[in-house]
């Protein structure tokens, strides 16, 4: 019997209301199912633990509640398992707020999964971690270090779902795994299984990024048009027991899914189509097909699989000093020149004003920004329009708050003592995370899952009690 | 006309007009994700018809020489002909990545259309 996968968020500040016509559809459909909640990315993640830090009750997702609140009742009474990996730095507060909002519909028995075991700060420094081909950085020291999460594949999600977890809570998993372990669980897939585990990730890979397969993410006015995109509707995945899937999304809603929408997804990060590395799965694409079977639906076929790597994918965040910002707007006859020449002060500015190991960078918005290298190649040899709407941005890099304060005060500055009309002045700092990720031995993650119990734990039951 | 093999752009054909130059993003569309300092540009034809022009032109020669000045060190392409389409893999071009860039787009996801106003060269008999 086909199981659907449907997505509520594909990630932390993705819409909150998107969830509704998947799970209406779900419903109305009557098949099990299961819904995905995707919200965590890397720099969420390093969030998460700096806001623990900060508060012991805060470190998860920030709109679990909103995310949740619309559906929660609804699935729990329709019997479609919610996934996510909206517990972040702190799954344990995730279940606690889960609980709650369970027992405001009066579900306060509801059975919530707790996935166990991708954080490894603790143990950094006894793994033996390989570095991953695509970083070039040293281990931090352990004053910078803010977070080690490994990436766990579906197994601790399966054996929540085995516990009977109606909701399954996790920290950092690998995204598609949170769509892989409901079909592995419902289907009784093999772990060697590899075919079908790798059609699994696939569905989860396609799904993931929420409406990013549905006509999300894809609009060109002119070249590809997309219907009543205020309203996308987000993705439905129906898989078959033999790996088979049809994308496809809720009635009713805006979007659309086509073949041109699904390859735009299928390649989503992927580097070596022949050898996308999961936890659970190293799936082959060489030969995949995308076929438009009807309207909003398409199938995908021909996904290979291979043998799991040996080892799992670690992201390890540090402290990584801070980032100002700060931008002024020219405008109207001559506005370019006005750009360039206070592009050009600012430049002289710093040169005495901030130490040398500032890094800094200058954009004329408008101009050339995002294309631009930090060097400023295009702003320099880019024929562009004299008069204008332009807005001069400088962004700093320090490790020290109050060089970057300085910079970023030199751009103010211009308001008085810059070239005429500059307008609109903002100012933001932040502080910067970086990361490296590592490979460590499969054999040395313990992964695995338990049943959440509010109760303090002296009143815990054994049945409840943690491993 | 008879159909001609396009390599450089504005080349003179066979029968010694001039080749129409077009821009990438009239034939495909594409979509940017990026990994670290790494970035990944998946790019499909609209019409799998002008798959091998894109095959012919849209090397990583070509592509490197594009994101040059963001210190781009290597290109690699694989092909995916059953998609009409390609996924051109660029090492060191975001700049420190998403928690390191001091550009706007640390994840470097606005540069898909960077790829698109490359400028090529398409037999005419394609060009409709």
């Amino acid at each position: 019997m086909t199981f659907l996968l449907g997505s509520g968020a594909g990630f932390s500040g993705d819409r909150t209301d998107a969830a509704i016509p998947v799970v209406a559809e779900l419903i109305r459909r009557g098949q099990p199912s299961a819904l995905v909640f995707e919200t965590l990315g890397e720099r969420t993640l390093a969030a998460a633990h700096r806001a623990m830090r900060d508060d012991p009750s805060a470190g998860f997702e920030p709109l679990l509640e909103e995310l949740l609140t619309p559906v929660l009742d609804d699935c729990l009474r329709h019997g479609i398992a919610i996934l996510g990996n909206f517990g972040a730095a702190n799954p344990d507060g995730a279940c606690r707020v889960v609980a709650e909002l369970a027992a405001r519909t009066g579900r306060g028995g509801a059975s919530i999964g707790r996935v166990h075991g991708d954080d490894i700060r603790a143990r950094l420094g006894e793994l033996e971690l390989q570095r991953w081909e695509a970083e070039n950085r040293e281990l931090p020291g352990e004053m910078a270090l803010i977070s080690a999460n490994v990436y766990l594949g579906a197994a601790p999600l399966v054996e929540a779902l085995e516990l009977g977890a109606e909701v399954v809570v996790t920290g950092r998993v690998a995204d598609p795994a949170l769509f892989l372990a409901p079909l592995v669980h419902h289907f009784g897939w093999a772990w060697d299984d590899w075919d079908r585990l790798a059609a699994g990730m696939m569905a989860g890979h396609l799904a993931e990024c929420g409406a990013q397969v549905s006509g999300g993410y894809f609009a060109d006015p002119g070249r590809k048009e997309v219907p009543n995109l205020a309203r996308v509707g987000y993705p439905i995945i129906e898989v078959e027991e033999d790996g088979s899937l049809v994308v496809t999304k809720p009635v009713d809603t805006g979007g659309m899914v086509t073949a041109r929408t699904v390859k735009e997804q299928l390649l989503y990060e992927v580097h070596d189509p022949a050898n996308y590395l999961t936890p659970d799965v190293v799936v082959d694409l060489s030969s995949v097909r995308v076929e438009e079977i009807g309207p909003d639906r398409v199938a995908v076929s021909g996904i290979r699989g291979k043998p799991a790597p040996q080892r799992l994918k670690t992201t390890v965040c540090y402290e990584g000093g801070w980032q100002g910002e700060a931008e002024i707007s020219y405008a109207g006859p001559n506005a370019l020149a006005r750009a360039r020449l206070a592009a050009e002060v600012l430049r002289e500015r710093l040169t005495f004003r901030a130490p040398p190991e500032l890094r800094s960078r200058l954009d004329i918005v408008g101009h050339a920004s995002v294309f631009d290298s930090d060097a400023g190649d295009l702003q320099r040899t880019m024929p562009g329009s004299a008069s204008g709407d332009y807005r001069l941005r400088l962004a700093a890099e320090h490790a020290e708050r109050r060089w970057v304060e300085r910079a970023t005060q030199e751009l103010l500055a211009l308001y008085c003592a810059g070239p005429a009309g500059g307008g609109g002045v903002r100012r933001q700092f932040q502080r910067r995370v970086c990361t490296s990720s590592y490979l460590v031995k499969r054999s040395d993650v313990d992964a695995f899952a338990t049943l959440f119990d509010a109760r303090p734990a002296d009143e815990r039951s054994p049945a409840h009690a943690t491993r | 006309m008879p159909r001609v093999e396009a390599t450089t752009a504005g080349a003179v054909s066979e029968c010694g007009s001039e080749r129409p130059g077009v821009a990438l993003h009239r034939l495909a569309h594409a979509r940017a994700g990026d990994k670290g300092d790494r970035l990944n540009l998946a790019l499909f034809a609209y019409d799998p018809r002008h798959y091998e022009t894109l095959v012919a032109q849209v090397t990583e020669e070509r592509v490197l020489a594009l994101f040059a000045h963001r210190g781009a060190s290597r290109v690699r392409r694989y092909l995916l002909p059953g998609l009409a389409g390609m996924n051109l893999v660029i090492d060191d071009v975001l700049q420190g990545g998403v928690n390191g860039a001091l550009n706007l787009d640390g994840h470097g996801k606005t540069l898909s259309f960077l790829l698109l106003g490359m400028e090529l060269t398409l037999p005419a008999a394609l060009l409709d």
